[in-house]
């Protein structure tokens, strides 16, 4: 029974996540920036991770990377310059407003304004057509309608 | 008008379905490298043929040369490798390899065993360089000109057609350019 148990308790053991390497901190602003950073670059290798939720090996070597600057005194936008120098903007989840990432950061705006505008444009079309009046022959049989019901 | 208004969804439709074509067929994998015209990044490293010897990008002032970046654990780089053994018997630039993150045994042993088309292979055990370089998938290979900038970037394995459509041309144009 005791071995069936370790056995259960074995194979449920192995889907749990890699370790992440510990990077030991002495100043909990510096951790705190690291903590940030490594959420906030992305994972090149597997692109829809950040490096803080990633093993790939690069995303490691990046951590280290990270974690070697800011030791060193670094400040983040450092790290985030050292980053996009050798990766480009890409490798930034929330890349900097530059002309490049212009139109991804103002797209969604612009998009609702064009459609604003749309509604806008529709709502006043549909004002100024308002009911068209019915010709001599329509109103005659109208009055036809009216006064002996449809059926001939 | 009122045509317009009828057509409005069709157009719309095909709007969209270009764009998602469009998307479907981008690569996903291929990021524009920020490193295209300019100065390849410093580095010294161990030979791997000599290790007590080192190898840096001011050595390779005034050539055209190629850096390209293999591992003895890199599937796609056994791909490749015929390919840049056909180069290398062409002669017409000199060919950088970066064993990146490997192990100087396992390194030597491939280079035996398929053939060694680099001038000099030199070794980034850290993957240090390759942080430099931008480089996040192995094989990665970088056209450097005369004057140390870096022209061009092929991201992921030389394909049959690429030597003859993208590097004999670059080439020959990099080698026409003053020093």
């Amino acid at each position: 029974m005791k071995k069936i148990i370790t056995l259960i308790l074995c194979l449920l053991a192995l889907p749990l996540p890699a370790v992440v390497e510990y990077h030991p901190f002495s100043d909990p602003q510096k951790e705190q920036a690291y903590q940030t950073l490594i959420s906030e670059l992305r994972c090149l290798v597997c692109q829809n991770q950040t490096i803080a939720d990633s093993n790939a090996d690069l995303a490691k070597d990046l951590r280290q990377q990270v974690y070697d600057m800011l030791q060193q005194g670094k400040s983040r936008q450092d790290v985030v310059d050292f980053m996009t120098q050798r990766y480009g903007d890409f490798v930034m989840y929330r890349p900097a407003l530059t002309l490049k990432t212009g139109l991804l950061w103002l797209g969604p705006i612009g998009f609702l304004l064009i459609g604003i505008g749309l509604v806008v444009m529709l709502a006043r079309h549909k004002k100024t057509t308002g009911p068209v009046p019915l010709d001599a022959k329509q109103q005659s049989r109208i009055q036809d309608i009216l006064q002996q019901g449809e059926d001939e | 008008m009122l045509k317009l208004k009828y057509h409005l969804p069709l157009i719309l439709f095909v709007v969209l379905a270009v764009f998602l074509a469009i998307g479907l067929r981008l690569n996903p994998k291929e990021i524009p490298s920020p490193l295209i015209d300019k100065t390849a990044p410093a580095f010294s490293l161990p030979i791997l043929a000599t290790p007590d010897k080192n190898l840096s990008q001011l050595d390779l002032k005034g050539r055209v040369w190629l850096l390209n970046v293999w591992a003895s654990w890199c599937v796609s780089c056994r791909q490749e490798h015929p390919l840049l053994l056909e180069l290398a018997k062409l002669n017409v630039v000199a060919i950088v390899g970066l064993n990146y993150k490997d192990e100087a045994s396992a390194a030597n042993q491939w280079l035996a065993q398929l053939g060694n088309p680099y001038n000099v292979s030199i070794m980034d055990k850290d993957g240090r360089v390759g942080i430099d370089y931008g480089v996040y998938g192995v094989p990665e290979t970088f056209v450097v000109d005369k004057r140390g900038i870096i022209r061009y970037k092929h991201t992921g394995p030389v394909e049959p057609g690429d030597i003859e459509q993208i590097f004999l041309p670059l080439l020959q144009k990099l080698q026409q350019e003053p020093a």
